[in-house]
């Protein structure tokens, strides 16, 4: 915080900025939202007019209920696959030492990063080889190739940081790994869990390149590809007023869930980057 | 003596031996399903994208295994036709394909950077205290809440060219005398695309840097200032250095990000040459001509592009990733 009073000015108006361009474009899809007809048409800063129509004709549309409902679906099956198969795997990069630890963390970070592209081709064989195109099984399966290794990384990272101690009393005891993980680390990881699967469940809800190529008919779509694909009468006109109402419904949810859970998305988001 | 505590030590020795050895065998069952789950999900998937960039599959032949192979043709054939004039086909010899590798790497690097001193700034800014630290903490965070796509479509309505707000006010601050094509026009299709990406992940980078600031004790500045030091020097000198990891941590993760960025561009201009991405280019030969061979050679090269980053990066940066060494 600046101490001369024209850097204070300054510093505030710095902060007023940042507000402003972080949150007016989500306004202004509001905003356009609730308008129609002409009004929509008028570039305004405040609203002209106040109507449920766009709202009414997206939510009428079947196809978008039900890709609604695909993502619900798709997003939390992924997110529960990769808690279960991450929780035991980041126990073991986490407490154990073992030969290659390092080089299958780091592996495992890179198959996270890696470009959707180049698995496309593969994936999209071997999605037609199990007879799931065009079923949300396809997407469950394609999103853990980016859930999976975040969720065991960020877990691996929260794991490392509870304290020893507890392990060994339970080592002590007579406690078995698997009772170790269930009975002694389960309990102190909820925390790590909800933010973990909070982030992978974003991740998995706003996933395109995939739904968009796995999916062929309109009520096996996911939101982002509804979206994408919300057309007008014809080509050239994009239904904007729909396309805003729809955007609004399925953001207002996730900003709701972001602000809740702030600041342990924040730790999760960093737990990964820097090291505590 | 000597031999007294030798038969002390040895029973729980061996024990000790015993119970590590337990807990790494149960550490590899545990990693197991993991492992197999990335195998079937990951690893095959890409060796399969692999070998399609060594045939000439196509959207008609990739099921029926009737595609040949036709070594690296995808990536460079030496053509003769009859009259003796040579003439090179494959990605690697593809305008089109170097136009993609270039708008990738162009846009790469100008948003990593401005995400970088964006970041940097809203972070300082975040680590200042301040009333109502807690509600711009939390403005801050909804550009990254938004999916891309709708993030996307916003945008692409407030650059509209007839419609857009963007226009409205730059035309009403007279900065331009008539509206902008922002996503339609090849000169400022690639700034439309900028401005998103910068609005949408800034606050991930500042995040990330902030969480770096919150780990320099504030001792340290309360000292600089008694010593009088000018602020500028103690951010060059104490600050920035100590930044470090944590900024070179996160432009990694960015630029990773950056490299392969599909969502975006397909969305925002799908029809501008002068944004289209590898990713870009890739889908809509596999997806659209049904090219399998020439796009899967197309994603194997990105790939290859961004493994070579990825090794060149931490051998440069010497960034410990894996947190293991700390």
């Amino acid at each position: 915080m600046p101490t001369t009073p024209f850097w204070r000015y300054m510093f505030y108006a710095g902060v007023v900025a940042i507000v402003i361009i972080a949150v007016f474009p989500f306004y202004y899809a509001v905003m356009t939202s609730f308008e129609t007809g002409t009004a929509i048409f008028k570039p305004n800063i405040l609203p002209e007019m106040f109507s449920w129509q766009n709202y009414a004709q997206v939510t009428g549309q079947r196809a978008f209920a039900s890709s609604i409902l695909n993502s619900v679906f798709i997003a939390s099956t992924t997110v529960f696959c990769a808690l279960l198969l991450a929780v035991t795997a980041s126990y073991a990069l986490a407490r154990v030492r073992f030969r290659g630890r390092s080089l299958l963390l780091m592996t495992i970070l890179g198959v996270s990063m890696f470009p959707q592209i180049a698995v496309l081709s593969g994936l999209y064989e071997l999605v037609n080889f199990l007879g799931i195109y065009n079923r949300p099984w396809a997407l469950v399966m394609s999103y853990t190739i980016f859930t999976l290794p975040f969720t065991v990384w960020v877990l691996t990272t929260f794991m490392r940081e509870l304290p020893t101690e507890i392990e060994e009393a339970a080592i002590v005891d007579g406690a078995t790994p698997w009772v170790i993980i269930t009975k002694v680390f389960l309990p102190l990881l909820w925390p790590a869990l909800v933010t973990t699967g909070l982030l992978a469940f974003i991740g998995a809800w706003n996933e395109f390149l995939f739904a968009l190529t796995f999916t062929i008919s309109e009520d096996m779509r996911t939101v982002p590809v509804a979206i994408a694909l919300l057309s007008g009468a014809s080509v050239q006109e994009i239904p904007w007023g729909p396309i805003m109402a729809a955007s609004v419904i399925v953001t207002v949810p996730l900003i709701i869930l972001v602000l809740i859970f702030q600041r342990k998305i924040v730790a999760g988001l960093t737990a990964g980057g820097v090291k505590g | 003596m000597s031999s007294d505590k030798s038969t002390n030590a040895s029973p729980t020795a061996g024990k000790t031996l015993n119970l590590e050895q337990q807990r790494v065998r149960a550490a590899y069952m545990f990693l197991a399903p993991m492992l197999i789950m990335l195998l079937i999900v990951a690893a095959w998937p890409l060796f399969r994208s692999i070998s399609f960039s060594f045939t000439d599959a196509t959207a008609n032949t990739i099921f029926n295994g009737q595609s040949e192979w036709i070594g690296f043709d995808n990536y460079v054939e030496k053509k003769v036709r009859s009259n003796g004039t040579v003439r090179w086909k494959g990605v690697l010899v593809d305008k089109d394909w170097w136009n993609a590798v270039w708008n990738t790497v162009r846009f790469s690097i100008v948003s990593v950077a401005l995400e970088t001193i964006l970041g940097l700034l809203v972070a300082l800014v975040l680590n200042a205290e301040f009333k109502g630290r807690g509600l711009v903490r939390a403005a801050v965070l909804i550009p990254w809440a938004i999916p891309t796509i709708v993030s996307a479509r916003m945008w692409g309505w407030m650059l509209n060219d007839q419609f857009g707000i963007i226009n409205e006010i730059m035309l009403t601050l007279h900065l331009i005398d008539k509206p902008i094509a922002w996503t339609a026009s090849s000169d400022t299709a690639m700034i439309a695309v900028l401005i998103v990406d910068v609005w949408k992940t800034t606050p991930f980078m500042a995040l990330l840097i902030l969480a770096g600031l919150q780990m320099i004790p504030r001792d340290m500045y309360e000292s600089a200032r008694i010593d009088g030091i000018h602020p500028l020097r103690v951010f060059w000198r104490v600050t920035l250095p100590l930044l470090r990891p944590a900024i070179l941590v996160a432009v990694i993760f960015r630029a990773l990000d950056a490299l392969r960025i599909f969502d975006l561009i397909y969305l925002l201009t799908p029809q501008s040459d002068s944004t289209i991405t590898m990713s870009v280019l890739s889908y809509r030969e596999l997806q659209q001509f049904g090219d399998y061979g020439e796009g899967s050679a197309m994603s194997t090269l990105l790939f290859l592009i961004i493994t070579g980053f990825v090794l060149l990066y931490i051998k440069l940066g010497r960034v410990d990733l894996s947190g293991e060494k700390s």
